[in-house]
């Protein structure tokens, strides 16, 4: 029974022996000598692997800075949208360079196209994707720019920050957006843009992309912008352009004065986040100044609940 | 009887449901207006060559093809250029057409509009080619691929066999089966045209033999003329793609991203000889076609010979209008047909038959989970493995999509048709095929 | 009127469904089960019955309550687990242990991979497989068949031919002697001499073994509607059959008195069961047909070298559960033909 024993030890201490030396010199033929500030580099990144970078990883974008730093001493394009300028700035001190402030970003739905809005014209069958709901045909509300609710974005969302309104079949993006870029990827239509995040999260934009002439376009949606340009006029910083009878705000530019708001005659253009507007222009005015606000409003409210469910 | 020849790999037999396969073609009367797309052919849209407000007659070109493969487009009716826009087509998207309000029905002068049969074919090889290119002809079947580029042999190979496409293995359409009973003798010198444009001196004339009135019909056609034959084909569905066709009919099979000269046979449809024959004969532009109107819940069904740009609203008055129930519109066949958007779209070169659903039928089956039956790969007509295609394309695996040879597939519908778990495949390998073609031409503009 | 619907093509259905799939097997396994009950009497119809009711409670409540997701117990496939389990069991199983089978069966093989179509082992081999090893004593001591209703099902237990013969061989002792002279066993005190059934009793399944395995002409009978309704296809029952018959032939062919004959190896044990029901389950086996052929011969290769060199008397359900293991690697290796591949020109 000792003898058993023995055997035992010895034969299987001999094969931890050889295997150890086998694995040691394999492992010094197959050495990979890497920079050790890559790791360095990593560890301070936020390891969502979303790839909002542009880099496949974290890992990818941690040998792209390191790259970046020793051939061309500088930071300049590169940028984590996740971690923000925080993470950036530690990143960028542990290669001893220092990296350029960017403003936070934020996903933006730029389609108003609900139930309500833009009424079904025609039942979707088939697979709850966009991109086949795209290529089959216009899409249930029959405007070709609009949202087809079919909810790619939300798939492509690794942060859980945006999921579909029952009620108005359009995405909604949460506040913990990072911005990382999947849902505009996934989007077949480009109706996701990632714009500023703004002062206090206040953003202006301009709810639709359809670049149909005024008539077809407000023929299959209520709030569709139709290129009348009135926006255009009325903006004091030149920071609306208007193309293929479309307005198209430039978030830089945009100084918020919220004057296009009031001007759009489809209530194509939102605020968000602002505060509740003084009413002393003419009675004529009225009712189209507090209407844009509960359709900006929603959104921000509707952004609370979700969180509130679940934590 | 000997055994009766058919492809290889795969299909399936839905139900024939030939309603109007006994309807005589009749001629739709002129509609009021008609809206003709400028991009009615694949390959690049042609270019409008009228304004609003000109004059046209039948048969004038509205549109010239300007690229290798595209088509022109002639004027279905006489009128006014009312406006050149963007109208909803059949693809569900609004595209620019050119809309004609109809005034009388005057005919381009150069059209010989008389029934008598020219038989002798006076025009050489390369004017055949030109005329079919200038009278805008192209594949009837459905696809809607110039005409005069497949009469353009590639230099190097060479062409032995036409094979003549009268299979119709789509259910529910009889719109060709109508043409080979009406048109036989138009319809081979057609075929006699494009021989002499082919320069071949055999064709083939395939027909299922669920036709057999056809069979036997052309059968004493073709004894006048040397060197066509018909071919009867067992029944199974999808022997109108051409490359089961020649599969069938010669037994080549043309190599996977080839194109069927490859082998050396040349496939056209039935309905592209018989406006061969017009083009190359009368001189006649292709401005009409003959349509199937068709459904189990339409009052009747027919045939008719419809302009180009004819409203579907029309068709489907002329059989008695869309009934209540009525839950989808088909252009095409069930199988590979295009559901519309809208029955207020224009009839086009490639619209074969417009079929309506009721609302029992037009609704999916049930998806549940795929029980790894392999239905699918058993009758994929290309034996691809539609499944494994769907879920990789599913999951955004393109890579493996593409190396399952998704790009081979021709999107017959045999995998969804067959799918016991009711599950979209055609749907997602549409879906993965789109997105590898990007892939594709990404990597080719590098 | 109606909104228009607008979906890809194609626009029509072949009407097949996993319900009728299901159905046509439990159709076909009906055959096997009248034989059982001819034969077993009120313990199979009770064995069948629970084994049934309980895959389909674990399936429902796991579906309800696990996976939270619809219900999916009309589409029929845990009833097939269910029968499929119970032809795997000795009539006179105590109830608790089917119950235990049968969560074995639905929870384990198949429920924890997501449900039907998601197991890559045949739920119902996992279950008899799971039994066998962990209540050895109570799944191998198979009633004696009695003729249904006679009161004597139930009392008489002893081994399956395939068990005895294997045992008998092991002890030293010819095929043709057990065969003819029967052997002398102490069952329950008195000696009782154990003779192996005749071929056409172990052909019409008047034998000692598991519920369902018994007659071969029924078990074929179901292949052949099964075959008919297109549910399953030639590939695997034959090559599986045809191995074994070829491999057991040529031992057979070198030593007739160590090795039994192969009609016996096509017509006791799980072997017609396995082939026709269980390797053929569309979910675990290989998709192309040149897979399944693969898997076939390899079923029939494992099958007898478990037989005659294992230590199992029965090979069928390791056989099988063994090759659904490489199903994966099968289905990727063989690709169906595509079109165009050959070029045949002429």
């Amino acid at each position: 029974m000792n003898d058993v024993i023995i055997y035992a030890v010895i034969s299987l201490s001999l094969v931890g022996a050889a295997a150890a030396v086998v694995l040691y010199f394999i492992a010094q033929k197959f050495k990979v000598i890497e920079d050790p500030k890559i790791d360095e580099v990593e560890e301070s990144l936020p390891a969502a692997n979303c790839g909002g970078c542009g880099f496949p990883g974290c890992r990818g974008f941690a040998e792209a800075l390191v790259k970046s730093a020793n051939e061309k001493q500088s930071l300049d394009g590169f940028n984590c949208p996740v971690g923000g300028n925080d993470t950036m700035a530690t990143a960028a001190g542990i290669l001893g360079l220092v990296a350029e402030e960017k403003e936070p970003q934020i996903a933006v739905i730029r389609c108003s196209g609900s139930c309500e809005n833009a009424p079904k014209k025609i039942n979707y069958d088939g697979p709850a994707t966009c991109a086949f709901a795209h290529s089959l045909s216009s899409g249930e509300s029959g405007c070709p720019y609009g949202c087809l609710g079919c909810g790619d974005c939300v798939t492509a969302c690794d942060f859980d920050a945006i999921y579909m309104d029952e009620e108005t079949g359009l995405p909604i993006v949460k506040d913990n957006c990072v911005a990382c870029g999947a849902c505009v990827t996934a989007c077949p239509r480009d109706i996701i843009e990632l714009r500023n995040k703004g002062k206090k999260d206040r953003r202006i934009f301009v709810s639709c992309i359809n670049q149909e002439k005024g008539g077809p376009a407000k023929k299959n949606c209520k709030v569709a912008c139709i290129g009348c340009s009135k926006c255009f006029k009325v903006c004091p910083f030149d920071a609306i352009t208007m193309n293929n009878n479309l307005a198209y705000i430039d978030y830089e530019k945009c100084k918020l004065c919220r004057k296009c708001v009031v001007e759009c005659p489809t209530k194509a253009i939102h605020e968000l986040n602002f505060p509740p507007r003084k009413e002393k222009k003419a009675p004529a005015d009225k009712p189209a100044k507090p209407a844009p606000k509960p359709v900006a409003e929603k959104p921000a409210e509707k952004k609370e609940e979700p969180k509130a469910e679940k934590e | 009887m000997s055994v009766l020849k058919t492809f290889k790999i795969g299909g399936v037999h839905p139900p024939e449901c030939k309603y109007s396969a006994g309807e005589a073609i009749k001629a739709l009367e002129l509609p009021k207006q008609v809206t003709i797309p400028i991009a009615q052919s694949l390959g690049a849209p042609s270019k409008a060559v009228v304004a609003k407000g000109d004059e046209v007659k039948v048969g004038q070109l509205i549109a010239k093809g300007e690229a290798f493969i595209s088509s022109n487009i002639h004027s279905s009716v006489s009128g006014k250029v009312l406006k050149l826009d963007e109208v909803l087509d059949q693809s569900g998207y609004r595209r620019p057409c050119i809309i004609i309000n109809v005034d009388g029905d005057e005919w381009d002068e150069n059209i010989d509009r008389s029934t008598e049969l020219k038989k002798d074919i006076t025009a050489t090889k390369e004017e055949i080619i030109k005329k079919i290119q200038e009278m805008g002809i192209v594949g009837l079947g459905g696809a809607t691929f110039p005409s005069h580029v497949k009469l353009m042999v590639p230099d190097g190979k060479k062409a032995e066999v036409l094979v003549i496409n009268g299979v119709e293995c789509e259910p529910y359409l009889t719109a060709d089966h109508r043409l080979m009973l009406e048109m036989a003798d138009e319809m081979v010198i057609g075929i006699q045209i494009l021989m002499k444009g082919l320069d071949v001196k055999r064709a083939i004339v395939g027909v299922e033999n669920n036709k057999p009135d056809v069979i036997e019909h052309l059968n004493n056609r073709v004894k006048d003329y040397p060197g066509i034959e018909v071919c009867a084909l067992k029944v199974q569905y999808p022997q109108g793609g051409e490359k089961q066709l020649i599969d069938a009919a010669i037994g080549r099979q043309v190599p996977s991203g080839k194109l069927p000269i490859e082998v050396g046979a040349v496939v056209n449809n039935v309905g592209t000889a018989f406006a061969v024959y017009e083009a190359v004969q009368k001189n006649k532009p292709l401005i009409d076609r003959v349509v199937t109107v068709t459904g189990k819940n339409l009052k009747e069904t027919g045939n008719f010979m419809v302009r180009i740009g004819t409203s579907v609203n029309e068709l489907i008055e002329k059989v008695g209008g869309l009934p209540e129930d009525t839950a989808k519109v088909v252009s095409g066949g069930p199988m590979m047909g295009k559901a519309l958007n809208s029955t207020d779209v224009p009839v086009v070169k490639g619209t074969s038959g417009i079929l309506t659903f009721e609302e029992g039928e037009a609704k999916r089956v049930e998806t549940t989970n795929c029980i790894r039956c392999a239905k699918c790969i058993t009758v994929c007509p290309m034996g691809l493995e539609p499944v494994l295609i769907a879920q990789y394309a599913g999951n955004e695996l393109y890579e493996n999509v593409e190396a399952e040879r998704a790009m081979d597939c021709i999107e017959c519908g045999s995998c969804s048709y067959t799918c016991p778990a009711g599950q979209p495949l055609l749907d997602y390998i549409r879906l993965g095929k789109y997105k590898v073609g990007e892939i594709i031409r990404n990597r080719s503009k590098k | 009127m109606n909104l228009l619907t607008v979906s890809g093509s194609p626009h029509v259905h072949g009407g097949n469904s996993t319900k009728k799939i299901m159905f046509g097997v439990i159709y076909a396994m009906i055959p096997a089960l009248l034989v059982s009950v001819y034969f077993f009497g009120l313990g199979a119809i009770k064995v069948t019955l629970v084994a049934v009711l309980a895959c389909v409670f674990f399936e429902w409540v796991i579906q309800k309550y696990l996976i939270k997701g619809p219900s999916t117990i009309h589409d029929g496939s845990a009833i097939v687990s269910g029968i499929l389990l119970a032809f795997n069991v000795p009539s006179n199983l105590p109830i608790w242990i089917i119950i235990i089978g049968a969560l074995v069966t639905i929870g384990v093989a198949k429920m924890s991979f997501g449900g039907v179509g998601k197991n890559p082992f045949n739920p119902a081999l996992v279950g008899r497989v799971f039994l066998l090893l962990s209540f050895p004593v109570q799944m191998t001591s198979w009633p004696k068949p009695a003729v249904l209703f006679s009161g004597l099902a139930d009392a008489v237990t002893g081994p399956t031919a395939l068990g005895h013969l294997k045992e008998e061989i092991g002890r030293g002792r010819t095929v043709t002697d057990v065969m003819e002279n029967g052997t002398k066993m102490i069952v329950d005190g008195q000696e009782v001499l154990y003779e192996i059934p005749q071929y056409m009793d172990l052909f019409l399944g008047n034998m000692g073994g598991s519920l369902g395995e018994m007659s071969a002409i029924a078990l074929v009978l179901g292949g052949i509607y099964m075959l008919f309704r297109k549910i399953i296809s030639w590939h695997i029952p034959v090559t599986y059959i045809g191995s074994v018959v070829v491999f057991t032939g040529i031992l057979w062919a070198i030593d007739p008195e160590a090795y039994v004959n192969p009609a016996f190896h096509l017509i006791t044990g799980g072997l017609m069961l396995g082939a026709i029901f269980m390797a053929t389950d569309m979910v675990s086996s290989p998709m192309s047909n040149k897979g399944q052929l693969i898997f076939g011969l390899g079923c029939g290769v494992l099958t007898v070298i478990i037989r005659v060199w294992g230590a199992y008397p029965e090979g069928v359900s390791f056989a099988i559960l063994i090759m659904n293991a490489f199903v994966p690697l099968i289905n990727n290796g063989l690709k169906p033909k595509r079109f165009g591949e050959v070029v045949k020109n002429g």
